[in-house]
C-alpha cells in the first residue's frame, strides 16, 4: 500500500500504456505515414518529372507533407482519453499534468513522427533529392518534428472537446508551424548548395528547448479548458 | 438540509454558482461534508448534479464562488487535494484496448500506488476469471466494475461518485453500498449521486442536497 | 493587491464606463482621422520617386502598427482573464478579436493595393505583407476557437489561452519571415522607410496612427458594452436596460 511513486515512474507508466494502446491499434501508426507518402507522390504528379525542378522543390515538398502529416495524426492525441474519460482521471491524478502531457506527446512522437523521418529519404530520392542535402533533412526531422508535436498539442488540446475540431485544429496550427518550416527547408536548401546549416538547425534546436519546457503547460491548461 | 460551514471540514463549499449556457443551475450553494459523511445530491435530470460534482472535483470552474479543501481553495492545494481525492464520473476511464488488469494496474499507478494485488483486487469486484480479458470485449456491468475496483484499494478520503450503481446487479450494489459505508466509518467521506434506491445505506445515515431545476 | 479593480470589474460599472468614454474616443478618433488624412493626402509632398501612389501609407501604416498593437491588447486581456479570472477582461479580449482582424485585412489590403504601382503586381512575398497575412491567420484561429464553444465563459478561457501561444510565437514568426525573404530575394525591397521620411509626411502619418488607435478604443467599446450585455442577460439591471431602451 505504498504511496510515492517517482516522477520518472509515473511517466513511463503513461508512456508504456500509451505505446501498448497503439501497438493493438496498427492502423492509427501507417494512416498518416500513407498520406505522408501519398502527398509527395502527388507533386511530380501536378507538376511535371523534371529533375531539377524536383530537387529544388523537394526540401519545401518534404517538409509541407510532414507537417500535414504530423497535423493529421495528432488529431487522436487525446480524443480516445477524452472520451473514456481517461483524460478526467489523468487531469485529478496527483503526478503534475505537464509531466504526463509530455509523455504522451513523446509517445505519440515515437509512433508517428520516428516513422516519418526513417521514410523521409525514400522520398527524398522520389523527388530526385541532392545527395548532399539527406544529412540535413534528416537532422532537421530530428529536430523538428518534436517541435511540430508539441506545438500541435496545444491546439488538439484546445479542440478536442469540440465536435468538429479537425478544420479548426489546421488554422489554430498552422500559422504556429511556419518558423519551423521556414528555418527547417532553408537548411536542407544550403546543404544542397554545400554551405555551412548549423546556423538554422541550431534555430530549430533552440525552438525545441523552447516548446519542450513551455508547450506542456500550455497543454494542460488547455486540457483543463476542455475538460470544463 | 444545509449545514453550516466549518473550518475543520473535509470539504467545504462557499457562495458556489454554477451557469452554463445563459441559464443558471444554482446560485448561492453553501455546505460543508466531514469525514463521515454520506451525501447524497438529488435533484432531476439537468438540475446540475453532474456539474456540481465535476466543481467539487476540481474539473470545472464555478462561475462563481469556491470549493475549498481543509479551508484552502481546491485551485490553491490542487496536489494535495488530487492525492486525497477519487472521482467517478459518467465516463469510466477504462480502456477498451487494454485488459482489466492493465487498466487497474495504470489506474492505481497513475495514482501513485506501488506494490498491489491486482488479481485480488478484481476477485472483490467479481471479475476473477476475466482479469485477462480485453476491457472492449467486456459487458457493460463489468467494464464499470473495472472502474469501480479501485476503490477497494485506494486511500483517498474524498470519493465523489457519479451513478456509481449504473449498470451494476443487485448484489453488486450492496457490496459498493457496503464498502461506501464502510469508508465513511473509517473516517472518509462519499459524495454521490444516484437514481436508484439504497438499502444499506439508510437516509439516517445519508445527508442530502436538493437541486432543483430553475426555469429563470 | 488587485482591491482597488473590484469595483471596476462589475459588469454594470464597466457598462457605465464604457458608455461614457465612448464618446470622447469617437470624437478624438473622428478628429485625428481626418486631419491627418487631409493633411497627408491633400497637403503633404509628393514622393519623388512614387509619385502620388505612395500616399496609400497613410491608411496602411497606420493600420498596419494597429493590428500588431490591438493584438497585444487583446493577449494583455486574456493573459488578465486567465490569471486573476476576470470575466471583464475575457469580454474585452472578445471584443477586440474582430476589430483586430479587420485592421489587419484593411492593411494587408492596402499593402497589396499599393504593390500594384510598385511592383506592377497585387502580391509579393514581401516580409512585412507576409507576417501580416500570417497575423491575419492568428487572428482568425482566435475567433473561430471562440466561435466554437457555446459555453462562453470555457471559449474565452481557450481562446486567450491560445492568444498567449501567438504572443509568444509572433515575434519568432516575424524574425523568421524576415529572415526568409532576406535570404530569398538579396535586395530587399522595404515598403516604407520611416527613418528618411520627410517631417511634412511623418506628422499627418503620426496623427493617422493615433487616429487609427482612438477608433479602434471607439470601436471596441461599442463590441465591449455589447458584449457585457449578452454576457449578462439573466441579471436584473440588463432586463431593466432592455426594458427601459424598448419603451423610449
Amino acid at each position: 500500500m505504498l504511496r510515492g511513486i517517482g516522477y520518472t515512474q509515473a511517466f513511463f507508466t503513461l508512456l508504456l500504456r500509451d505505446l501498448k494502446i497503439a501497438v493493438r491499434h496498427r492502423g492509427d501508426i501507417f494512416n498518416p505515414l500513407l498520406f505522408f507518402i501519398m502527398v509527395v507522390t502527388l507533386f511530380p504528379l501536378g507538376i511535371g518529372p523534371e529533375p531539377q525542378m524536383l530537387a529544388r522543390i523537394a526540401p519545401g515538398v518534404i517538409w509541407v507533407a510532414a507537417l500535414l502529416a504530423s497535423m493529421l495524426s495528432l488529431e487522436r492525441l487525446f480524443k480516445a482519453d477524452f472520451s473514456d474519460g481517461s483524460l478526467e482521471q489523468m487531469l485529478l491524478s496527483p503526478q503534475p499534468l505537464s509531466l504526463m502531457v509530455l509523455a504522451k506527446v513523446l509517445a505519440h512522437w515515437l509512433l508517428t513522427g520516428v516513422p516519418l523521418i526513417i521514410m523521409a529519404p525514400l522520398l527524398g530520392l522520389l523527388l530526385n533529392l541532392e545527395t548532399q542535402s539527406y544529412a540535413a533533412l534528416i537532422a532537421t526531422l530530428v529536430l523538428g518534428t518534436p517541435v511540430l508535436s508539441l506545438l500541435g498539442a496545444i491546439g488538439v488540446a484546445l479542440t478536442v472537446g469540440l465536435r468538429k475540431g479537425g478544420v479548426l485544429l489546421s488554422l489554430l496550427i498552422l500559422p504556429l508551424y511556419i518558423p519551423v518550416l521556414i528555418f527547417a527547408t532553408s537548411a536542407i536548401d544550403a546543404a544542397g548548395m554545400n554551405l555551412p546549416y548549423d546556423g538554422q538547425l541550431a534555430i530549430i534546436g533552440a525552438m525545441l528547448a523552447g516548446s519542450l519546457t513551455l508547450a506542456p503547460f500550455a497543454i494542460g491548461a488547455s486540457l483543463r479548458v476542455s475538460t470544463n | 438540509m444545509v449545514q453550516q460551514t466549518t473550518a475543520n471540514a473535509l470539504i467545504s463549499v462557499h457562495d458556489l454558482t454554477c451557469i452554463r449556457e445563459e441559464r443558471i443551475l444554482f446560485d448561492a450553494l453553501a455546505f460543508s461534508v466531514n469525514s463521515g459523511d454520506i451525501l447524497q445530491i438529488e435533484g432531476p435530470n439537468g438540475a446540475g448534479k453532474t456539474s456540481l460534482l465535476r466543481i467539487l472535483a476540481g474539473l470545472s470552474r464555478p462561475y462563481a464562488g469556491r470549493v475549498c479543501y481543509l479551508g484552502q481553495d481546491i485551485g490553491r492545494c490542487r496536489d494535495e487535494y488530487n492525492q486525497d481525492l477519487l472521482y467517478l464520473g459518467h465516463l469510466p476511464g477504462v480502456k477498451s484496448e487494454l485488459t482489466a488488469t492493465e487498466n487497474l494496474h495504470f489506474n492505481l499507478r497513475l495514482n501513485g500506488y506501488v506494490d498491489f494485488d491486482t488479481a485480488g483486487i478484481l476477485g472483490q469486484v467479481n471479475l476473477t476469471g476475466f482479469e485477462d480479458a480485453l476491457a472492449g470485449h467486456l459487458s457493460a456491468g463489468q467494464h464499470r466494475r473495472t472502474a469501480l475496483a479501485r476503490l477497494w484499494h485506494t486511500q483517498s478520503k474524498v470519493w465523489i461518485l457519479d451513478e456509481p450503481f449504473t449498470a451494476i446487479d443487485k448484489k453488486g450494489v450492496e457490496q459498493l453500498e457496503r464498502l461506501l459505508l464502510a469508508h465513511a466509518d473509517n473516517g472518509g467521506c462519499v459524495i454521490l449521486t444516484t437514481h436508484q434506491d439504497m438499502n444499506q445505506i439508510t437516509d439516517s445515515r445519508l445527508t442530502k442536497i436538493r437541486l432543483d431545476y430553475r426555469f429563470d | 493587491m488587485w482591491k482597488w479593480l473590484h469595483p471596476y470589474a462589475d459588469p454594470q460599472r464597466a457598462y457605465r464606463l464604457s458608455e461614457r468614454l465612448q464618446p470622447w474616443f469617437t470624437l478624438l478618433a473622428l478628429m485625428f482621422i481626418c486631419v491627418g488624412t487631409v493633411w497627408g493626402l491633400a497637403f503633404a509632398p509628393s514622393d519623388y520617386q512614387q509619385g502620388d501612389s505612395y500616399r496609400i501609407i497613410f491608411i496602411h501604416v497606420p493600420a498596419a502598427s494597429m493590428s500588431m498593437a490591438a493584438y497585444m491588447g487583446m493577449a494583455t486581456a486574456a493573459f488578465v482573464g486567465l490569471v486573476w479570472q476576470i470575466k471583464l477582461a475575457d469580454w474585452a479580449a472578445a471584443a477586440i478579436a474582430p476589430i483586430g482582424a479587420v485592421i489587419t485585412f484593411i492593411a494587408l489590403f492596402t499593402g497589396a493595393a499599393w504593390g500594384k504601382p510598385m511592383w506592377g503586381t497585387w502580391w509579393v512575398w514581401d516580409a512585412r505583407l507576409t507576417s501580416e497575412l500570417i497575423l491575419l491567420f492568428l487572428y482568425l484561429g482566435v475567433i473561430s476557437l471562440y466561435a466554437s464553444f457555446e459555453d462562453k465563459v470555457v471559449a474565452a478561457r481557450a481562446a486567450g489561452i491560445l492568444t498567449l501561444v501567438g504572443v509568444i510565437n509572433i515575434p519568432i514568426i516575424k524574425y523568421s519571415v524576415e529572415w526568409w525573404s532576406s535570404l530569398h530575394q538579396p535586395s530587399t525591397i522595404r515598403i516604407t522607410e520611416e527613418s528618411t521620411m520627410a517631417p511634412e509626411m511623418l506628422y499627418p502619418l503620426l496623427i493617422n496612427i493615433l487616429g487609427f488607435g482612438f477608433m479602434i478604443g471607439a470601436i471596441t467599446l461599442v463590441r465591449f458594452k455589447a458584449e457585457i450585455l449578452a454576457r449578462n442577460g439573466m441579471r436584473p439591471w440588463v432586463r431593466e436596460l432592455a426594458t427601459a431602451t424598448g419603451a423610449k
